[in-house]
């Protein structure tokens, strides 16, 4: 009886464990398949660095450059707020805070993550974009610097938080090592702290950056949605992921318009795919150079 | 277990019994003459069970094609397409003109400009004129504001101001009437389309062609950026949705209509 039970939780464990790579699959031929059809019709060099995206009009142009550099501006734009804010933070709770602090500001950095999406959007739409408009003398406030700020802060508890972890997997032979050999506390943070824990802290950029490329209704209450290449960052513009939920409402299922939606998210999934190999391939090589376990 | 058995199917039997649940989907600009008729309708009909969702005409009609509404709601005729497509899944959908609309221009309050020619507008909207100055304005950048391509009054616009010729790229899309009304009230160089009943007093509707957009314009034809809102059903209409539907059709309903800044039929 019990080994039967053991084999039968252990079957059960296998399922769940494939379960996750099942739906990748699932999910990864699903938009193959929907959107490699569009290349029947626009080719893919025209797809990606075609200028104008009119999908509805007579006839339609599907150039998603714009939707491209948008997202990539608009993630740029996230990036120089959630590094130093992230990894400060994160320097903070691991070398500076009292055991109290600590206690209160880590559960509040994780529920800074856990705010619905929508409700910085509002918060973006209502508050920031009339204030940034009043400040800097804008036409309107919806832009992509708008988006950006929102976007960083978005991403901020990602990227405290995970790069606090490895911050407190740097072994405390190290620590007690450098402080051996007679360097101060803040040599020791900078030459040895931090090149240990570089995998740990590059991850956490990087899921922080798949955080921010891949937001949807944040950008689609706060970028304004033109479709335009960006000249500056006070312009609106038109993220990938706004665009797909803007418009798969509309798109006849089957049509060219559809299959174009599909292959923008496809686009955008290899995009987020290649960060997270990055993050993977990177933690891996320090691991190895360091002799760490973990 | 027996007497179990028996009250779940008890239960599975009364729900389709009961009036049962209408969804309307589909146009924000139908979307508040439908949520405050179905409001009074459930007051009046206690069995009722009506719930009513925007998303755009596109999305309305989709849904209804798709069998995940009954009405939806349309600021814009069926296209063929669509049609076809209703056709092939069996459903002969069926449309209800529930009222009349003007696409109403709106610009900031302090914008001194009081009135365009649909030529102009349409200028504006494929960026020949890009400040309100060479329109007889104030020295300021226009910020031009349109709907995403879901929307039943963007096609509408698009007809019949654009004569179907591509919007600037750098307009501001919005995903509904109401988010254009609230970026026009406080950009003061923003212009935008709305349906009538989304003109209030912190935006400023401008005359087109010399004719203000409102009931009597709109009723005799003088307005001509004007067009019906439709609710479309699967068939001749039935049961609730009937009783919904001839409802709006009413003294009463068109009484809610006109309440909420649209045009009565009659």
């Amino acid at each position: 009886m019990n080994r039967r039970k053991e084999k039968l939780i252990k079957w059960l464990f296998t399922v769940t464990a494939f379960a996750s790579l099942a739906f990748l699959v699932g999910i990864v031929l699903v938009l193959f398949k929907e959107a490699l059809p569009i290349f029947k019709t626009v080719s893919p060099k025209a797809f990606l660095l075609g200028q104008s995206w009119y999908p509805t009009a007579e006839p339609p142009e599907f150039g998603i450059l714009p939707l491209i550099l948008a997202s990539l501006w608009v993630t740029a734009g996230a990036l120089v707020i959630c590094v130093p804010l992230g990894v400060g933070s994160a320097l903070y709770l691991h070398e500076l805070a009292g055991n109290k602090q600590r206690a209160v500001l880590k559960p509040v950095i994780e529920i800074l993550a856990s705010v619905p999406s929508i409700v910085y959007g509002f918060f973006g739409m209502v508050v920031l974009a009339p204030f940034l408009q009043e400040a800097f003398d804008l036409p309107i406030g919806l832009t992509a610097f708008t988006t950006s700020v929102i976007l960083g802060v978005m991403a901020t508890p990602t990227v405290a938080s995970i790069a606090e972890d490895a911050l407190s997997y740097v072994p405390r032979s190290f620590r007690e090592a450098s402080f051996a050999v007679g360097a101060d506390r803040w040599q020791t943070l900078t030459k040895v702290i931090i090149p240990a824990a570089g995998s740990g802290i590059s991850t956490a950029v990087i899921l922080g950056m798949s955080r921010a490329i891949g937001e949807t209704m944040t950008v689609l209450m706060v970028a304004g949605g033109s479709a335009i290449i960006p000249e500056s960052i006070f312009d609106p513009v038109r993220p990938m992921t706004a665009a797909i939920a803007a418009e798969m409402g509309e798109a006849p299922v089957g049509s060219d318009h559809y299959h174009a939606l599909f292959a923008i998210a496809l686009i955008l999934f290899l995009i987020t795919f290649a960060f997270n190999i990055a993050a993977e391939l990177i933690s891996r090589r320090y691991r190895l150079k360091l002799g760490l376990s973990r | 277990m027996k007497k179990l058995i028996l009250t779940v199917m008890a239960l599975g039997l009364a729900v389709p019994l009961s009036a049962g649940k209408v969804v309307l989907e589909g146009s924000t600009t139908v979307l508040p003459i439908a949520q405050k008729a179905a409001e009074v309708f459930m007051k009046n009909n206690p069995d009722a069970d009506l719930s009513v969702r925007g998303g755009g005409s596109g999305v309305g009609i989709a849904s209804i094609i798709d069998g995940t509404c009954d009405i939806a709601n349309a600021s814009r005729a069926i296209k063929p397409a669509e049609l076809e497509k209703a056709s092939k899944k069996g459903r002969d959908l069926k449309a209800h003109v529930i009222a009349m609309d003007g696409i109403s221009h709106i610009v900031h309050p302090s914008n001194s400009v009081t009135g365009l020619t649909r030529e102009q507008i349409k200028q504006i909207y494929t960026s020949r004129v890009k400040n309100w100055k060479e329109i007889g304005g104030p020295d300021l950048k226009i910020v031009v504001i349109s709907r995403d391509s879901a929307s039943g009054t963007f096609e509408a616009f698009s007809e019949m101001v654009l004569n179907k010729k591509k919007v600037r790229p750098d307009a501001i899309m919005q995903a509904s009437n109401q988010g254009i009304a609230s970026i026009v009230a406080r950009t003061p160089g923003a212009i935008g389309y709305v349906g009538l009943g989304y003109v209030t007093d912190s935006v400023k509707a401008i005359s087109v062609d010399g004719v203000m957009p409102d009931k009597n314009s709109v009723l005799r034809n003088k307005y001509l950026i004007s067009r019906p809102l439709f609710m479309y059903t699967v068939g001749a209409p039935q049961g609730t949705i009937k009783k919904f539907i001839d409802f709006l059709k009413s003294p009463e309903g068109q009484k809610i209509v006109s309440e909420e800044g649209f045009v009565g039929l009659k």
